[in-house]
């Protein structure tokens, strides 16, 4: 039992370290796959979101209640749906995308979503009416009051951001369903961990789940960084 | 936000968004010469494939995608044409698959066995036993609650092999009700190791269990039956039930594995010294509880360089 943590450390620094192919692209996909979901997944949600926040129209509440229930929407479900959407015998079956790492892209980027539009929404309305009315005050038109308001909740957005990429790059059911975890080609971190345990390597199981806690630490403590440096 | 930062930003997410473009077509584009290879956890987890593949890869300059997933699973990707070709273990299921017009050309590739495993004090009292002595002992002593048995419970080869050893002393184990049986719903390795954590006994195929055997504490008990056969076919996915199947690619790589040089290789695969898989394409070869038809025979002799087995 403590053998194989200690296995998994040893393992895991030779594995980042020697350079070899086939870790460094499964290091490469997941981040671009997670990586790809989630700006295209912010760029979508960055506007919807702050579109329920400012804006009052009927229908408000219960958008609000949709876009709250899907932020928990289970990824097994979203896999199994995209996957009946690409298969061949789907209503997309003919562009050839399931098991491809863009069905993964999809996948997570339904996901992450709800989270983006419900956490820019949250940070947005969060920010004190009195500088909305300064902002006016000040001769600003809708366009750059929306600018404003997104720039000063800009941490939290941010942080609702990480919070996306954080789920997308740690799960599991929806990229195995859809991707199929194929060597080379759609096996991610998540997806190469199941298929070690199975295969009772649990030192490399351990190794790779460790360089993927290692990856998920370092990217949040250079945005933190950035984050503080801005204030 | 000045101009030149308002600029800067338009730059990068066009630049961002072109590079996603190129790499979603790159995707459509590239599964042109790839072909989807649904197959058992067990020829992918014993590393069998990954042993077979290069030399076909580069002879044949097509590239297999190995979709390891437990023989139910494989039927119905190839059933919705997802794949392009299977290699499964679960005969009257391929035989099934393949008249029901979803397959065509299946070939018998290799086989190996079956073995059933459990905790090294054996309560259950079944090493070296035979076969029907062994249920009715682990029945009895599950009932006893001195063993837990588990099952894949996943409509897998293994899985159906092990219903048909409970058929053959009349007995349909629920695990709803019978208390000592377990259905993990998992591929082998997961299931091995939830059985070893459990000092329970298990079905395994011989494959897994000498690729994982070092990871876990229990030991073989029993083998060595003709029921416990585990012959693997090979099935073109029928391209008649979806225009997308590359028929040809999937042809060249069953050609492969039914020729003298694929079944050496597997036959000379070997892992800590043991052989894992033996050849089993051609005549004679129904003692192995596998037998290719004389018709497909014929038919692959054309492809595979005239080789019968």
């Amino acid at each position: 039992m403590v053998n194989e943590f200690i296995d998994g450390i040893v393992e895991a620094f030779a594995l980042l370290f020697s350079l070899d192919p086939e870790i460094w692209g499964i290091i490469l996909l997941s981040l671009r796959v997670s990586g790809t979901a989630i700006f295209v997944a912010t760029l979508v949600s960055l506007p919807i979101g702050s579109f329920i926040a400012l804006r009052k129209f009927s229908g408000k509440k219960f958008f609000t209640n949709l876009i709250n229930t899907f932020m928990g929407f289970p990824p097994v479900v979203m896999g199994l749906l995209i996957f009946l959407l690409l298969s061949k015998s789907g209503p997309l079956g003919s562009l050839g995308l399931l098991y491809s790492p863009t069905a993964m892209i999809v996948a997570q980027l339904f996901l992450a979503i709800p989270i983006i539009i419900g956490t820019s929404k949250a940070a947005i309305e969060s920010i004190n009416p009195d500088l909305k009315e300064t902002i006016l005050n000040l001769g600003a038109n809708e366009r750059q009051l929306w600018w404003e308001l997104i720039k000063e909740s800009k941490k939290s957005i941010i942080a609702g951001v990480l919070v996306a990429f954080g789920q997308a790059i740690s799960e599991v059911g929806a990229v195995m369903i859809v991707g199929g975890n194929i060597r080379w080609n759609t096996r991610t971190f998540t997806t190469s961990i199941v298929l070690q345990t199975r295969m009772g390597e649990f030192g490399m199981a351990m190794a790779l789940g460790l360089i993927l806690i290692i990856i998920t630490f370092s990217l949040n403590y250079i945005l933190t960084h950035l984050q503080m440096r801005d204030k | 936000m000045n101009k030149k930062n308002k600029i800067l930003s338009i730059v990068f997410i066009a630049t961002i968004s072109t590079l996603i473009g190129i790499s979603t077509s790159f995707d459509i584009l590239h599964s042109k010469n790839r072909i989807i290879l649904a197959t058992t956890t067990s020829t992918y987890d014993s590393g069998l494939l990954d042993y077979i593949l290069p030399t076909f890869e580069e002879k044949s300059g097509i590239l297999v995608d190995i979709l390891s997933v437990g023989t139910g699973h494989a039927l119905e990707t190839g059933r919705r044409g997802d794949a392009d070709v299977l290699l499964v273990h679960s005969r009257t299921r391929e035989d099934e698959f393949v008249s029901n017009g979803y397959g065509i050309h299946r070939a018998c590739i290799m086989y190996n066995d079956f073995i059933i495993i459990g905790p090294s004090n054996d309560p259950a009292n079944i090493q070296g036993e035979n076969i029907s002595v062994t249920m009715v002992n682990l029945k009895s002593a599950g009932e006893l609650g001195l063993i837990k048995f588990y099952s894949r419970g996943d409509g897998s080869g293994t899985n159906s092999k092990e219903l048909s050893l409970w058929d053959l002393i009349n007995h349909s184990p629920n695990s709803a009700i019978d208390g000592w049986y377990y259905e993990t719903g998992a591929g082998m390795g997961t299931t091995l190791i939830v059985a070893d954590q459990n000092s329970g006994y298990t079905l395994i195929d011989r494959g897994t269990w000498l690729s994982t055997r070092n990871a876990v504490n229990l030991i073989l008990l029993v083998e060595g039956e003709e029921v416990l056969l585990n012959p693997y076919g090979a099935i073109l996915v029928n391209p008649e039930i979806n225009l997308s199947v590359k028929y040809d690619l999937a042809l060249e790589f069953v050609a492969f594995l039914t020729s003298e040089e694929g079944q050496g290789l597997i036959g000379s695969y070997k892992l800590n010294n043991e052989t894992l898989f033996y050849p089993s394409f051609g005549h004679g070869n129904e003692t192995y509880g596998c037998s290719t038809t004389d018709a497909e025979i014929e038919f692959w002799r054309e492809y595979n360089g005239n080789y019968i087995g």
